[in-house]
């Protein structure tokens, strides 16, 4: 037998989008008068009607990839990338509309926290209800049962009904179980954006562990230092094909630089975007220096943040967060949270203003999420909406050296040295 | 580790229109699931009542009532030589068993839908359960049954050991006819308002609290081709004893619906089925 555990040729998956109807479900009626209408339109030798309010959308289109024993892939890609659906074929719950794969081994998939728990019954009630679900026998949910309790830390809840828990002790509970399943393969889908960070360190320490156990794990994540901690390959998914498949680190970084392609685009022409959109987000400008007449920062120099608006709201705020090259979080500026140093000017009219003394980033590219509101209303949220360069540079007196891999922040500080 | 429960390694394809090949063996390795999901709504389905259980009992119990002073006490239908209490809850067993499958499977994919949409099963397990459920609700309240039957001294002949074939056919004719409504429902939802409706339309043309030999004799026939006629006169054709005569020609067309429904609800459910999670 091959080492290839799983083996996908050509798969495709078709939706019909249909832009008339806004019900979330059919009802009887409208099927019923859309046949008759088809009728009647064929009669008349008319084009069928129907077609032009639906339109079919590949949500994967042509993806071939072979997955070998042992080996931990990342899923990457933006939002409607296809990732989602891909592992819903691959766990079974939706059919591919053509293409084939082939799986050999026990397939186990956690594409929710804590899927068929019922808020009614207890913890321990719970935990069986659950394994059997995720396809353990009741012999197996026994056998684990107290390791299963030791994992979620919930000794003391086990007979309260999971309806009264906290948030966090009941993500804790789902994952322990669904981390306990043994399988041969294991589909995870961001289910790590739960919970506190010693909790979320302690499922990748599992997932590590099942991936080091020579068992086969496919994980889908927007974090790219998981993905890189975790992965040993990388596939990118983009725009339902496979962009990209190779090395976790390498897909990492070709994913982040066609982020940064589409970044330097008219953010009013961007799609992928969130919130009321009363007002919009329409440009960022960045600039540095004595009189901000640069536009290229540098460590240690001034910095200001301009963005501009579509236009004027009552009690405006903006949040924005800079990311790192492994689209981790480095720091978050927020006009919500205020100080006596924040000032008001009329004349700004649709923009707003953030404004540093000394930049403490380390040299290199971060690239930037901002968030606009008006009333505590979100009202627009672009992701990557711009990159900036931070270049080498001087933070008082003292030159401050690109060696990303010790971290992206400086501060002035100073040395008590004995000689 | 040792991995007792875990299938055998072997080759799974997934290809379009063919994804389920090994279904039959699928539902056969999720066969504990059956168990734990009725088991789960049976657990839910009394939390934070007062009497719990008890309620299986009180519906039943109070529908015989009315039933009999209505059609046994104001009507004065004829009553087999039995008491009509008896041969009113002879009807009502079978009769709610039905309803209650009814009502529950074809809700059963739609509370279901978190589950149907994140995990793989045979998803004919959910229905099914469902079912299960209700029979659970059928046991119970067979319990009044035997109270009956003891309170009026009515000794059972050696029909009544021909009981569990009917229970089967009556299974058959809740899955069919549920299965059906199960998935109609995902699609349409106008199932939501049209099953309350057959389940309160049938109780009436069903012949629950009457005898169906009350129906003149030229018309059994077509009214047989309500499966439930067959289900209840079976049922009391087994539990009333010799009193109690079966149609026969009413009751195999009955038999041959039953049927029906039943194989034509499993082909169109797994039919369905490979859309659930794409429209539900």
């Amino acid at each position: 037998m091959s080492d290839k555990v799983i083996r996908v040729e050509n798969l495709g998956k078709k939706y019909v989008l249909s832009h008339q109807q806004q019900e979330r479900y059919t009802t009887l009626r409208d099927s019923i008068a859309k046949n008759a209408k088809n009728i009647l339109g064929s009669v008349r030798k008319q084009k069928s009607k129907s077609s032009n309010n639906k339109e079919e959308f590949w949500a994967l289109d042509n993806v071939s990839f072979e997955i070998k024993q042992g080996d931990r892939v990342g899923i990457i890609g933006r939002n409607g990338a296809g990732k989602s659906t891909l592992l819903k074929i691959l766990s079974r719950i939706t059919e591919p509309t053509r293409g084939r794969i082939s799986i050999n081994g026990r397939v186990a998939s956690l594409l929710e926290v804590g899927t068929g728990f019922h808020p009614e019954l207890t913890g321990r009630e719970n935990i069986y209800l659950n394994g059997a679900i995720l396809g353990m026998g009741k012999t197996e949910i026994k056998r684990k049962f107290d390791e299963i309790v030791a994992f979620a830390e919930i000794e003391k809840f086990l007979d309260t009904p999971v309806k009264r828990y906290s948030s966090g002790m009941y993500v804790r509970l789902a994952f322990a179980v669904a981390a306990h399943l043994e399988p041969e393969i294991l589909i995870v889908d961001e289910v790590l954006a739960v919970g506190d960070a010693q909790f979320q360190k302690k499922c990748l320490g599992k997932m590590e562990d099942v991936g080091k156990e020579g068992r086969t794990v496919i994980f889908v994540s927007h974090n790219m230092g998981v993905v890189q901690t975790l992965c040993t390959r990388g596939i990118f998914l983009k725009q339902g094909t496979v962009y990209a498949d190779d090395t976790a680190s390498n897909v990492v970084s070709i994913y982040l630089q066609t982020l940064e392609n589409t970044e330097s685009q008219n953010l009013l022409e961007r799609t992928e975007r969130r919130g009321r959109g009363l007002i919009r987000l329409a440009a960022i400008s960045v600039s540095t220096g004595d009189e901000y007449a640069s536009n290229t920062l540098a460590t240690g120099r001034p910095a200001r943040f301009t963005f501009h608006l579509t236009g004027v709201r009552p009690k405006l705020a903006c949040v924005f967060t800079l990311y790192n090259q492994y689209g981790q979080a480095i720091i978050n500026f927020n006009s919500t949270v205020q100080s006596s140093e924040d000032l008001t000017n009329i004349e700004l009219k649709n923009t707003l203003i953030c404004e540093l003394d000394e930049l403490g980033l380390k040299p290199g590219r971060y690239r930037m999420n901002v968030a606009i509101m008006s009333d505590g209303e979100l009202q627009d949220h672009i992701e990557g909406a711009t990159v900036i360069e931070v270049e080498e540079g001087v933070l008082r007196g003292r030159p401050v050296i690109s060696n990303v891999e010790y971290g992206n922040v400086c501060m002035h500080h100073r040395w008590v040295l004995p000689i | 580790m040792n991995r007792r429960n875990v299938a055998p390694k072997q080759g799974l394809i997934i290809e379009a229109g063919r994804a389920e090949r090994q279904y039959w063996q699928d539902l056969w390795r999720y066969r504990e699931l059956f168990y734990f999901l009725a088991w789960r709504d049976i657990l839910v389905r009394y939390k934070q009542t007062v009497i719990g259980m008890a309620w299986a009992l009180i519906r039943p119990f109070l529908t015989m009532i009315v039933f009999s002073v209505v059609f046994g006490s104001l009507a004065k239908l004829p009553s087999e030589g039995v008491p009509y209490p008896i041969l009113v809850f002879s009807a009502m067993l079978p009769w709610q068993f039905f309803a209650n499958s009814l009502s529950e499977c074809s809700n059963s994919l739609i509370t279901n839908a978190n589950l149907l949409s994140k995990v793989y099963f045979p998803r004919l397990i959910v229905p099914t359960s469902a079912v299960v459920v209700s029979f659970v609700d059928f046991m119970i309240s067979g319990m009044i049954l035997l109270g009956l039957m003891a309170w009026y001294n009515f000794v059972p002949t050696w029909r009544i050991l021909t009981l569990p074939l009917f229970i089967a056919i009556a299974f058959a004719a809740s899955m069919g006819v549920g299965l059906w409504l199960a998935s109609l429902n995902v699609k349409y939802r106008d199932f939501r308002y049209i099953v309350p409706f057959i389940v309160q339309f049938g109780l009436y043309i069903s012949p629950v609290g009457f005898s169906s030999s009350v129906v003149p004799e030229n018309w059994r026939f077509i009214y047989s081709l309500n499966p439930m006629v067959g289900v209840i006169d079976g049922f009391r054709w087994a539990i009333l004893g010799s009193e109690s005569k079966l149609y026969l020609p009413g009751f195999i067309l009955s038999l041959g619906l039953v049927v029906l429904l039943f194989i034509s609800g499993i082909w169109y459910f797994r039919k369905m089925e490979r859309t659930f999670a794409d429209v539900i």
